[in-house]
């Protein structure tokens, strides 16, 4: 008999956690944040309950500031897969005109954090899969891969329930909801080797192409529409760029980079000297600054 | 493609257990720049001074860091030219024995290190057992800080020896030692020169070889359901992950509990259409007819897997609340939960030593052997045949905590083996060849009422009919089966269980049973009639209590007035009369022939 290799493990154990959700939650939901991880994840969804459609559906929390390509990318998947796409935006926020440019980590905060829970509330739902890695960031190492958060959707650390060996233990109280994390043991090298296994769709965004852009603080951020304000010393280059993470583009620094297939891109990253959130301009604070974040109900 | 190890590290902090994990991604060149420039930048902001602290790779929370201790349990990734690794790193101290045993059941291998200049002390062994109670095969001994001992070659094979004495008896597989400095970086990579006694492999090297593959294909296709998908009429699909074993198109299946057999119609792993799958794949299983399966039902092709509402199970206590007997939770085996009680705490184990105190409540971290038992049947298999069937957890019914985790030991109700029972010549066979419906006649009575007397008639007239028969009465069952039973309440709760469980398996083989005991509780009646089913006729001998007392054959009414008799049932001791029995006779109107000849004639009825 053959061993099974370590992305079919990890492909085993994603499907098992999801199908356990599915059976044993009331009314879950899979957040979709249009990224790789997340199309990582709708595609181990697809595969988990073939041929039935997933059981829950998608939440896409939009801050309005998300690549426009991003935007069509999550039309089309919801399209081709015949899947329920929810859109949850912050319209107060929008029209108060919260933007990254002006309101830095409050930002944050009001356009994800805030509309998430917003969101999970309206719903009702009791449990909310996410695409987080324990690779990604030193607290997000110890997160359990059913992480339980209070009523005001907070994460105690010292408050989690003990998982042992696949038992694991979704039941909670009223008001109470569940995050799980089906990819909490894939690192950034399984998902791409496993994006090019089973060719999945991604955001071209993710390939290098010209694009314009500006440098600023040691960032490269990408022009996406008129929004973006530029400082009086700064200039819209075009640059062969890509993305290794996608959120909001004016807090997502692009790298210089040829790769313009997976197989360069999985060459670039297995050859990479920089951990991928250093990409992301937010985490570039004090250590620590993510667990005081997802206390506060960050995914 | 690579494989994967899945490896937990235990010692405590002084034993230096994140500076090894660290060390090891320092020289095995598996850090990412930023994550070492952080390392250093970390290192110089805290206690210790300029010199790079790897243990700060690891430690990450920020309570952690600010008490210097780790409390959680911290997954790292890495992967070298030969294998992919998931390394959980626990916390050693005591207070901390559940979040080892959470990395603890994740892991195929465990690092366990010992300080060199300690050696092997009480910690060393109460980490090696919660390893072996989790299902770890595989361990290795690091002996660390051999820089601190000079190298020196005899302490080494001393403290290798005090490690292999006490893991005897764990059933590990593989168990090597190695002596490293995690500090000084001495056999983590590559070989050090300062031990050339040494002449095996360093530890690195060592996690990239060793084979954890478990060996339990003669245990048979093994799958517990996790949800049933229906997205249309003509489709019905089983899900969930092979466990054991491996599986066809066109094998042939048990489903269980409901012990129905079908063949695999089809077979999908993941979304593709496949004509055999094996352990670890997660499948959707099609049958040829249909059965009776949910969710936490097992599709099996094994022959020991077994079904049981009670079971000895060995439990490590996790919530902050004591365990107490006779309390409720949710028990969790597979994927099937159910209510259910633990009975009795039989002992507990000391973590430390192994050694078993009597106890009758249990705390946190603490290790405890007891009874459970469940609201209804469940599928199970001991843990150490199958993790998947054997491991267990305990949910709080109010906090929703999970409160205890722990492993199955065995059944405590070993005839309701359902595919033991699933031999060759069943029920069916026996009952056919003898010509007859097995029934219970389960006479009830006051002493004196001529319960036995009548049930002797009765079987004599059944025997003439042509009839098997068998009769249990207080003289074959007292005096034998059941003469380690006194008269306390307990003890008259198991006497009627365990007639009750005889009568069963007479009625599986095929024969009449006729019992004759007083039986006064309606609970007890109760409890046989469910534990024999559809086969219990229940003969209420309602003969009045002045006329068996009248009678006194034994004399026992006499001594029981006299007080030399406590709990006399009708006397001291209420006789609670059948409110719907199936028969009903009172002796006192009819000679023995007559009462012999209603009794049979309406046991007619039931024999067709």
């Amino acid at each position: 008999m053959k061993e099974l290799t370590h992305l079919d493990q990890l492909e085993a154990e994603a499907i098992y956690i999801i199908r356990e959700v599915a059976a044993e939650c009331e009314n879950p939901v899979m957040l979709y944040s249009i990224g790789k991880d997340s199309s990582v994840m709708l595609h181990l969804a697809m595969k988990a309950f073939y041929p039935e459609k997933p059981p829950f559906p998608f939440m896409h929390v939009n801050t309005t500031w998300k690549f426009k390509e991003m935007i069509e990318f999550r039309d089309r998947k919801a399209k081709e897969l015949g899947i329920e796409m929810i859109e949850e935006i912050n319209k107060e926020a929008v029209e108060q005109g919260i933007n990254p440019f002006d309101h830095g980590s409050a930002y944050t905060d009001i356009m994800k954090t805030q509309t998430l829970k917003q969101g999970l509330d309206k719903y009702g739902f009791d449990a909310a899969f996410g695409g987080g890695r324990r690779d990604e960031e030193k607290s997000r190492a110890k997160e359990r891969i059913f992480s339980f958060r209070n009523k005001n959707h907070a994460w105690d650390p010292k408050n989690q329930k003990p998982e042992m060996w696949k038992l694991y233990n979704p039941r909670i109280n009223k008001g109470e909801s569940m995050r799980v994390f089906p990819l909490s043991n894939w690192t950034e090298k399984d998902i791409w080797q496993y994006i090019r296994k089973e060719n999945i769709d991604i955001v071209p965004l993710y390939f290098a192409k010209e694009r314009p852009v500006v440098y600023r603080d040691g960032n490269i951020v990408m022009v996406d529409d008129d929004r973006m304000k530029l400082e009086p010393n700064e200039e819209v280059v075009m640059k062969k760029v890509r993305f290794r993470t996608l959120g909001c583009y004016p807090l997502t620094g692009g790298v210089e980079s040829d790769a313009e297939t997976l197989d360069e891109i999985i060459e670039e990253t297995l050859g990479a000297v920089s951990s991928e959130r250093t990409s992301r301009v937010i985490d570039q604070e004090a250590a620590g600054s993510m667990e005081r974040r997802k206390r506060e109900g960050y995914f | 493609m690579k494989s994967l190890l899945k490896f937990i590290t235990c010692g405590s902090v002084d034993d230096g257990k994140s500076t090894l994990i660290g060390h090891m991604l320092y020289d095995a060149k598996l850090l990412f720049a930023d994550q070492e420039k952080a390392l250093e930048l970390d290192s110089k902001v805290g206690s210790r001074g300029g010199e790079i602290d790897y243990s700060l790779l690891l430690d990450g929370l920020m309570a952690e860091r600010e008490q210097g201790i780790t409390i959680d349990v911290a997954y790292r990734y890495f992967t070298t030219d030969n294998r992919s690794f998931i390394v959980a790193d626990t916390p050693g101290h005591e207070e901390y024995t559940r979040n080892m045993a959470v990395g603890a059941s994740f892991a195929d291998l465990a690092i366990i290190l010992v300080d060199a200049t300690k050696g092997v002390i009480t910690q060393t062994k109460r980490h090696a057992r919660i390893c072996a109670l989790m299902g770890i095969k595989h361990l290795v001994l690091a002996v660390n800080k051999m820089d601190l001992i000079g190298y020196d070659e005899n302490r080494f094979n001393e403290i290798k020896e005090d490690f292999l004495q006490i893991t005897q008896g764990f059933n590990m597989e593989s168990i090597q030692v190695i002596p490293v400095s995690a500090t000084e970086g001495d056999n983590i990579t590559g070989k050090s020169d300062y031990t050339p006694w040494y002449d095996d492999i360093p530890l690195l090297p060592y996690l990239e070889r060793v084979d954890v593959s478990k060996e339990n294909e003669h245990i048979g296709f093994v799958m517990p359901v996790q949800r049933v998908s229906r997205p249309n009429h003509t489709f019905r699909g089983f899900q969930g992950q092979i466990e054991a074993g491996d599986i066809s198109v066109g094998d042939e299946v048990i489903t269980l509990p409901s012990n129905e057999k079908a063949k695999v119609k089809s077979l999908l792993v993941t979304d593709k259409e496949m004509d055999a799958a094996a352990i670890g794949q997660p499948v959707t299983i099609q049958l040829d007819r249909e059965v009776d399966v949910s969710r936490g039902n097992v599709l099996t092709t094994a022959d020991n897997i077994q079904v049981t509402d009670m079971f000895t199970a060995t439990i490590l206590w996790m919530d902050d609340a004591k365990l107490v007997p006779g309390r409720n939770y949710l028990v969790k085996v597979g994927t099937k939960t159910l209510p259910g009680t633990v009975m009795k705490i039989k002992h507990k184990i000391d973590i430390n030593t192994g050694q078993e105190i009597p106890a009758d409540q249990v705390f946190k971290n603490e290790l405890v052997a007891c009874d459970i038992s469940l609201s209804e049947n469940m599928v199970f298999d001991t843990f150490e045949n199958n993790e998947a069937l054997g491991g267990l957890i305990l949910i709080d019914r109010v906090t929703n905590m999970t409160s205890a985790c722990g492993v199955i030991e065995h059944s405590l109700r070993r005839s309701t083996n359902v595919v033991w029972q699933e031999t060759d010549v069943t029920r069916v066979i026996r009952c056919q060849q003898k010509g007859q419906q097995p029934l219970t006649l389960w006479f009830t009575g006051l002493s004196g009422s001529g319960k036995s007397t009548l049930a002797n008639e009765v079987e004599k007239r059944l025997v003439s009919l042509g009839h098997h028969t068998m009769l249990l009465d207080g003289d074959n069952v007292r005096h034998g089966l059941n003469k380690n039973l006194g008269f306390k309440e307990s003890d008259r709760v198991e006497n009627i269980r365990r007639i009750a469980e005889v009568a069963k398996l007479m009625n599986d083989g095929g024969l009449i049973t006729l019992t004759s005991f007083i039986s006064p509780y309606e609970s007890d009646r109760y409890n046989a009639r469910r534990i024999i089913g559809e086969e219990y006729i229940e003969i209420f001998v309602s003969t009045p209590l002045e006329v068996c007392e009248e009678r006194d054959v034994k004399g026992l009414y006499k001594k029981a007035r006299a007080g030399e008799i406590p709990n006399f049932t009708g006397i001291t001791s209420p006789y609670e009369a059948p409110e719907n029995p199936e028969i009903e006779i009172d002796t006192s109107k009819y000679s023995l022939e007559e009462a012999t000849d209603l009794v049979v004639k309406q046991i007619m009825k039931y024999l067709d």
